[in-house]
């Protein structure tokens, strides 16, 4: 078994209305930035995951984007593999 | 005897005593349901009330989806069994593909706490059977995610199949605008409530329960609460998967 770390980043899909987007972008005059446009909020989960290996690793991450962080009516989300991800279990383990 | 319906409760559910209070009125026996128990208790029909499941996180209704109570009301369904979700029940069953569509952020961004008046588009399904098409019935809205959407084919499909069940309306009854202060979110062609393809399943995020007596200021909400109550003990009373008049038009 080995330890895999995972980002997974969900956004607002291409024609959804994003109001919170929006409401940055609103805001941005504000702050005095100009050029700044097609914002979109979104959401960033981070996990780890035991698995024997990163494909099984990769699979559990997808499930779990694909039925619970995000709705594929609404959203679209990305799985990314952070850095320092893999160690074995039993060395981690002794950290916690 | 009165009718057996379930009001299920999760963790951050806060209009169930509402629903319980106005399922009363109606003349059913109301069975208060945990979110942990994976039976119906041979209800009749099944209320996902109001509130804030497990606090919203996530997404509304998401982490609900997937609580044992969850897995028995989405047989239940499947079976032709009555379900109606109000508000963040029906953001559940939406989260459950129970109902299509999805609940986003209102466009304000702000949480819209207000009397609105909704009208159904139609008075032969198990949740209006005592309402009329078209005739403006008041009731709350209390919500920070109600906004409608589907994407254009899905709402022309909806439409045309006649699961459009409930739209924001005027005084006059007639559908409300894409913005306030008729339509209090934003919600496309100003859908306030859908039903399943089957007819057995509606969500509305409107509050029936909260206009359930004349000293709220509305009781309108009655005619919808009453209808499930008729249409469940008429389902009692027939033989399993025969429920009346649920089937979609």
């Amino acid at each position: 078994m080995s330890r895999y770390r995972y980002a997974i980043n969900v956004t607002p899909k291409a024609g959804i209305l994003d109001p919170q987007g929006r409401a940055v972008e609103g805001s941005l005059g504000h702050l005095g930035i100009t050029g700044v446009s097609e914002v979109r909020v979104g959401r960033r989960v981070e996990l780890t995951i035991d698995a024997v290996d990163a494909a099984t690793a990769l699979a559990t991450a997808d499930r779990l984007a694909a039925e619970l962080l995000s709705n594929p009516l609404i959203e679209a989300y990305a799985v990314e593999p952070l850095a320092g991800a893999s160690s074995t279990i039993s060395a981690a383990a002794g950290a916690d | 005897m009165p009718v057996r319906v379930g009001v299920v409760v999760f963790p951050g559910s806060n209009c169930d005593r509402d629903t319980v209070h106005a399922l009363s009125i109606a003349g059913a026996d109301p069975v208060v349901l945990w979110h942990e128990q994976a039976s119906l208790e041979g209800v009749a029909a099944v209320v996902l009330p109001g509130g804030f499941a497990y606090g919203d996180y996530v997404r509304a209704g998401v982490i609900a989806r997937f609580s044992p109570v969850m897995r028995a009301v989405s047989a239940f369904a499947a079976d032709g069994g009555l379900v109606l979700g109000i508000c963040n029940g029906f953001q559940v069953l939406a989260e459950a593909g129970l109902v299509p569509g999805a609940l986003l952020r209102n466009r304000s961004l702000r949480f819209a706490g207000r009397q609105v008046a909704i009208a159904a588009l139609r008075d032969d399904t198990p949740f209006t059977r005592g309402v009329s098409v078209g005739t403006p019935l008041r009731m709350p809205v209390a919500h920070g995610e109600g906004c409608y959407f589907a994407d254009d084919a899905t709402l022309d499909q909806l439409e045309r199949d006649g699961q459009v069940l409930f739209r924001y309306v005027d005084e006059a009854g007639r559908p409300a605008g894409p913005a306030e202060p008729g339509n209090p979110n934003g919600s496309l062609r100003a859908i306030a409530g859908v039903l399943n393809k089957a007819g057995n399943v509606a969500g509305l995020m409107p509050h029936p329960e909260r206009a359930a007596e004349a000293i709220l200021g509305s009781d309108d909400g009655m005619g919808i609460v009453r209808s499930l109550v008729e249409s469940a003990a008429a389902a009692a009373n027939t033989p399993a998967g025969l429920v009346g008049s649920a089937g979609a038009r």
